[in-house]
C-alpha cells in the first residue's frame, strides 16, 4: 500500500554567507507518501552526492520536532502547510503528485545564510542571555515545594515555554520582529514567583537587545501565531508589552 | 592501566559527606586561574558549564549545534527521578538506590548510585528555581507520576516534555555565566581530538563547522559530556548529530571504556516504514500504563486487528508475566516483541511490529480520560503513520535508545586520563546493564550540577599543571594527525555515500548485537564489519572541501569512528559469558527465557584499554562490590 508521488523542487543554493544564491531546480521521483520532508531531501542529496554534486546544506538533529534545529520556507510558509508541525515532522502524504515546491531558507536580517537552506541563529541566544533566566546559583535553592503555584498559572508558564526557538516567527513575520520568541520566554519568567524579582530588568534588557540586533517591532500581523510549530499563543506578546511598559513607567530600572 | 574506583571508605550513607570534605578546595580567587573546557551542551554538559563558571572557573563550552539549547537531552519526555516522597508512599533515598541498583541487574557501582540518589532531591529544588515549569497539582504543589513500573510515584514531569524545560533551565543558567563573560561558547564545533601532555588531559582539537577550520584550545582540565552511541545502530531514536566520536577518540588516547555492549533497545517506539527512513521515534512507555500489547495467534494473520476476534488474539505479556503484565521492564517488554515477530505472528506491512491496543482502556475509562492521559502522544503517532489510535490499534516496535556503557569513570567521575573528566550518558557509571525509565535526567544534571563542582576542584587543587598553551608540540601534533584524517576522507572518491555504509553497519549492528545476541554471530559480525570498514575507506564518497559548511564530511567522520567502535562492542558482547539487563546472550537464560547472570563468573565492570589499531584491547576489570543490597535474580511473574 506504498503511495509514491513525483515532485519538482525549486531548492535555494547559495555556497557561503556572502555569496549570491538563486533557486535550483530538482526533480523527485517515486517520493514514499510516508516520508518526511526532510527524508526526501536526503533522497535528493543522496542522487547529488552520487552524480559528484554537491548535496543540499540544511540544519536538522532530533528529527521528531522539539530540537528547533530545523526549518525552511516551504511554497512561502515555514515549515511547510501543517498547523502545528515542524519541517522534520511533516510528510510526503500532504503534497499531491506533480506539485512544484519551492524551498527557501528563513528570511531575516538577524539571521544570515550559511550555506543553503542554514541560517545563523545565534541572535536569539544573545536575547536570551540579555536576561532570559532566572540568577540563581547551583545549590542556593530553597525546597522545591516552599512556593506553591496555581496550576493555572503553572500550565500558562509551560504554554509559553514550550518554545523550540526555531525561528518560524521571526521568518513568517514581514517585520522580521522576535517579539513572539522574546515575548514567550519573558512571559514564561514572569509568570512565575520565582521570575518576579527580575521581572522588570529582564523585560527591558531583552526588548533592547532584540532591538538592536535588527529584528522588526509588531505591528499585529499575526503570521507568527499561525505558523509557530509549538501554536504559542501571541497573548505572549502583550503580555511582553504590559511587562515592558509597566517596567518603563513604575520601575525602578532605567 | 590501572583501575582505580577512589570510592571514599565508611558506610554507604556517609561516603558522599566524607568524600566532599576530604577533597582539597581550589581558593576562591584562584579559581579564576583554571580554564576547564567542557564538551557538550546537553543536561550533563550545560548544568556542568553553569555551575563551574558561578564557581569563578574560565569555561569553554563547546556544541555541535547552532545553540546549546538544542543537544538532544531536549528530546526526553517522560520525566525525572527524584526521592522526595510528596506522596507519602515510603519512597527514601535508600529505595530510589536500591531500584536503580537492581534495575541495572546488579551491574553497576554501589556508591556512584546512592549519590545519586542523595542529590536527586536536590535537582528538583535547582530547577524549580530556575523556573522549569513542573506539573502541579490543583493546590499548586509538585505533581507526580509513576514511570517505568516502579511501585512509587517519584517522577517529576512538565507535560511531554520533561527533558525540553529541564534543558532549557540549564540552558538559560549557561547564558547567564555567557553574559557574564565566564563562559566562552564555541557553537557549531565538533571535537576531533583530546591533547594530552604529560599524562594530563590539557585541550582538544576542534573542527568550525561552518569554515572547516581545525581550532586547538586548551585548558586544565576537560570535561566531555557528549552523549551516548545509539546512533550506530543507523536508526534509532536518537538525534542524526548523536556519535560515539569524542568518547572513541579520548579512548584511542587512553581513556577506558566500560561495559560498550550495554544498549538499551526500548519496547515502544512507532515501527520502521520503509528503506529511506532515517530515524525512530520513541513513544513515552506511559502508553503501557493502559495499552494492552498483543498479537494474532495464528502466524501470517494479515486481517485488520479488529476482525481479529479475542479468541484469536495472544496477549502474551499479560499470559508470560500475570503480576507485571504489559508493565514488565524495558529489556524484558522489547526481547518479547522480537520473539512474537521472528515467530511470524508480526503485524503491519513489514510484520515487525505488534499491536498496542487501548479500546479496553477507552471502553472503561471513556475517551476523554484517555485523551486527557495519552492526547499528546497519540497526535504524535497520527502525525506519523496517519492512523487513529482512538480508533485502530498503535503498533509499535523495540528501537534503539540509550547506550549505558561509555568511558570508564571513578568516583569522581574521571576517566583513566587524569584530568579528563566524562559525565551523563558518555561515562558508564551509574546505570548497569539496564536503565531505570527518568533515571538518564536525574543522572545528567547530578553530574553536572551537583558532582562535578567538587570533584574539579579536588583535582585541580591537588594536582600539579604545567603552564602550557596552544603552541605546544602536543597541540600541533594533534591537529596535523586529525587535518590528515580529512583529507584521507575526502580524498578517496569512490562511489557509494557516508550513509550507505552507515545504514549497512547499523543492520549488522542490529541483527547480530542487538536484542538478543550469539556467540556465533557475534563473530560472524565482527568480521562483517571488518570488511565494511575496509571497503568504507576504498569507496566512499565525500563531496565538497573541508574549508566549508559539509555536512558529508561530518557524517563521514563520525561512521568511521562507528565503524571501528563497532567492533569493540563485539568484543565486549563476547566476553560477557552471560546475560544481564540488556545484555542477552541465548546461550545464557533461565527455564523462563530471561537473563541468567553469572554474578560468580561476570560480577564486573569490563574496561577495554586501547592497544593499537591493529591489536586486540585488553580487558580490565572492576569487580563490583555488593555490601548493601542483596544479589537477586530479578523476577516480574
Amino acid at each position: 500500500m506504498i503511495k509514491t508521488i513525483n515532485l519538482t523542487l525549486k531548492i535555494w543554493r547559495q555556497e557561503t554567507s556572502g555569496a549570491k544564491g538563486q533557486l535550483e531546480t530538482y526533480h523527485a521521483s517515486n517520493i514514499s507518501t510516508d516520508m518526511s520532508f526532510l527524508e526526501m531531501i536526503d533522497t535528493i542529496n543522496e542522487q547529488l552526492t552520487l552524480d559528484g554534486k554537491d548535496p543540499i546544506a540544511f540544519d536538522h538533529d532530533c528529527r521528531e520536532g522539539i530540537c528547533g534545529m530545523c526549518g525552511a520556507v516551504v511554497n512561502g510558509r515555514p515549515h511547510g502547510p501543517e498547523k502545528g508541525t515542524t519541517l522534520c515532522q511533516l510528510h510526503m502524504r500532504h503534497f499531491s503528485d506533480g506539485d512544484t515546491v519551492v524551498v527557501e531558507p528563513w528570511r531575516s536580517r538577524a539571521f544570515p545564510v550559511i550555506k543553503d537552506l542554514a541560517v545563523d541563529r545565534s541572535a536569539m541566544d544573545q536575547i536570551i542571555q540579555a536576561g532570559g533566566y532566572i540568577s540563581v546559583n547551583t545549590g542556593g535553592a530553597p525546597e522545591a515545594n516552599t512556593i506553591p503555584i496555581p496550576q493555572d498559572t503553572a500550565e500558562m508558564a509551560m504554554d509559553a515555554a514550550a518554545c523550540i526557538g526555531c525561528g518560524a516567527c521571526v521568518a513568517s513575520c514581514p517585520n522580521a520582529s522576535a517579539m513572539l520568541f522574546t515575548g514567550a520566554k519573558i512571559s514564561h519568567l514572569a509568570l512565575l514567583p520565582q521570575g518576579k524579582p527580575e521581572a522588570a530588568r529582564r523585560a527591558l534588557a531583552m526588548v533592547s537587545k532584540m532591538d538592536g540586533l535588527g529584528f522588526g517591532n509588531c505591528t499585529n500581523e499575526r503570521e507568527c501565531e499561525a505558523e509557530c510549530p509549538k501554536e504559542i499563543s501571541i497573548t505572549n506578546i502583550a503580555r511582553l508589552n504590559r511587562e515592558f511598559i509597566k517596567a518603563g513607567f513604575f520601575s525602578s530600572i532605567m | 592501566m590501572q583501575l582505580d574506583t577512589k570510592i571514599p571508605g565508611g558506610p554507604l550513607t556517609e561516603k558522599w559527606d566524607r568524600h566532599r570534605f576530604e577533597l582539597k578546595l581550589v581558593n576562591p580567587a584562584n579559581k579564576r586561574k583554571f580554564d576547564v573546557i567542557v564538551v557538550g551542551t546537553g543536561l550533563a554538559g550545560g548544568s556542568a558549564s553553569a555551575s563551574l563558571a558561578e564557581l569563578g572557573y574560565n569555561v569553554k563550552t563547546f556544541c555541535i549545534q547552532d545553540s546549546p539549547r538544542r543537544a538532544h537531552s531536549i528530546a526526553a519526555q517522560g520525566g525525572i527521578n527524584a526521592a522526595k516522597n510528596y506522596k507519602n508512599e515510603g519512597d527514601s533515598i535508600w529505595r530510589l538506590f536500591y531500584d536503580t541498583i537492581k534495575g541495572g541487574d546488579f551491574r553497576a557501582r554501589e556508591a556512584n548510585v546512592y549519590r545519586l540518589a542523595q542529590v536527586s532531591n536536590n535537582i528538583i529544588d535547582q530547577c524549580v528555581a530556575q523556573g522549569v515549569p513542573f506539573a502541579r497539582d490543583y493546590g499548586g504543589l509538585l505533581a507526580n507520576r509513576s514511570f517505568g513500573g516502579a511501585q512509587v510515584a517519584r517522577t517529576f514531569y512538565a507535560r511531554g516534555q520533561t527533558g525540553q524545560q529541564l534543558l532549557l533551565g540549564a540552558y538559560s543558567a549557561l547564558m547567564r555565566q555567557v553574559a557574564d563573560g565566564q563562559v566562552t561558547l564555541f557553537p557549531r564545533r565538533e571535537l576531533l581530538d583530546i591533547v594530552v601532555v604529560n599524562g594530563q588531559a590539557r585541550g582538544i582539537v576542534a573542527r568550525n563547522l561552518v569554515t572547516g577550520e581545525i581550532e586547538t584550545h586548551s585548558a586544565h582540565a576537560v570535561v566531555l559530556s557528549t552523549g551516548g552511541y545509539g546512533n550506530i545502530y543507523f536508526l534509532s531514536t536518537n538525534a542524526m548529530g548523536c556519535n560515539v566520536s569524542a568518547i572513541f577518540k579520548a579512548y584511542k588516547k587512553g581513556a577506558g571504556f566500560a561495559n560498550p555492549c550495554f544498549t538499551q533497545i526500548h519496547p515502544t517506539c512507532v515501527p520502521v516504514h520503509g528503506t529511506y527512513q532515517s530515524k525512530l521515534t520513541l513513544m513515552s512507555e506511559s502508553l503501557r500504563n493502559d495499552g494492552r500489547v498483543w498479537v494474532p495467534k495464528n502466524p501470517g494473520d494479515k486481517r485488520p486487528p479488529r476482525q481479529i476476534p479475542e479468541s484469536e488474539r495472544d496477549y502474551y505479556l499479560e499470559r508470560k508475566y500475570p503480576s507485571f503484565g504489559n508493565l514488565v521492564p524495558r529489556d524484558v517488554a522489547s526481547r518479547n516483541s522480537k520473539h512474537q515477530c521472528d515467530q511470524g505472528k508480526g503485524v503491519g506491512d513489514t510484520g515487525l511490529a505488534v499491536f498496542l491496543d487501548f479500546a479496553d482502556a477507552i471502553k472503561c475509562d471513556g475517551k476523554d480520560l484517555i485523551e486527557q492521559k495519552y492526547g499528546n502522544l497519540f497526535s504524535m503517532y497520527e502525525k506519523i503513520t496517519a492512523e487513529d489510535p482512538y480508533e485502530t490499534p498503535m503498533m509499535i516496535y523495540p528501537a534503539v535508545h540509550y547506550t549505558m556503557g561509555g568511558l570508564y569513570v571513578d568516583y569522581n567521575l574521571m576517566s583513566t586520563i587524569d584530568g579528563l573528566f566524562v559525565l551523563g550518558e558518555a561515562n558508564f557509571s551509574d546505570h548497569g546493564a539496564n536503565r531505570l525509565g527518568a533515571s538518564a535526567l536525574m543522572q545528567g544534571l547530578a553530574d553536572g550540577y551537583f558532582i562535578i563542582p567538587y570533584t574539579i576542584g579536588g583535582y585541580l587543587a591537588g594536582t600539579p599543571l604545567s603552564e602550557i598553551n596552544t603552541s605546544h608540540q602536543a597541540f600541533v601534533d594533534t591537529a596535523l594527525i586529525a587535518k590528515e584524517r580529512i583529507s584521507k576522507l575526502l580524498s578517496v572518491n569512490g562511489n557509494r555515500t557516508v550513509d550507505y555504509y552507515h545504514r549497512k553497519l547499523g543492520l549488522i549492528m542490529w541483527e547480530y548485537c542487538g536484542m538478543t545476541r550469539n556467540d556465533h554471530g557475534l563473530v560472524t559480525a565482527r568480521k562483517m564489519i571488518q570488511e565494511l570498514r575496509e571497503e568504507f575507506w576504498e569507496n566512499v564518497i565525500v563531496p565538497g572541501i573541508n574549508l566549508n559548511f559539509n555536512q558529508s564530511l561530518e557524517r563521514a567522520g563520525r561512521v568511521a569512528d562507528f565503524l571501528e567502535f563497532g567492533e569493540l562492542m563485539i568484543i565486549d558482547a563476547l566476553a560477557r559469558k552471560e546475560s544481564c539487563g540488556c545484555h542477552f546472550n541465548e546461550a545464557f537464560q533461565t527455564e523462563e527465557n530471561e537473563a541468567k547472570r553469572d554474578d560468580d563468573h561476570f560480577k564486573y565492570v569490563a574496561t577495554w584499554e586501547f592497544k593499537g589499531d591493529e591489536l586486540e584491547p585488553v580487558l580490565h576489570k572492576e569487580q563490583l562490590a555488593f555490601e548493601n543490597v542483596e544479589l537477586t535474580q530479578r523476577s516480574y511473574k
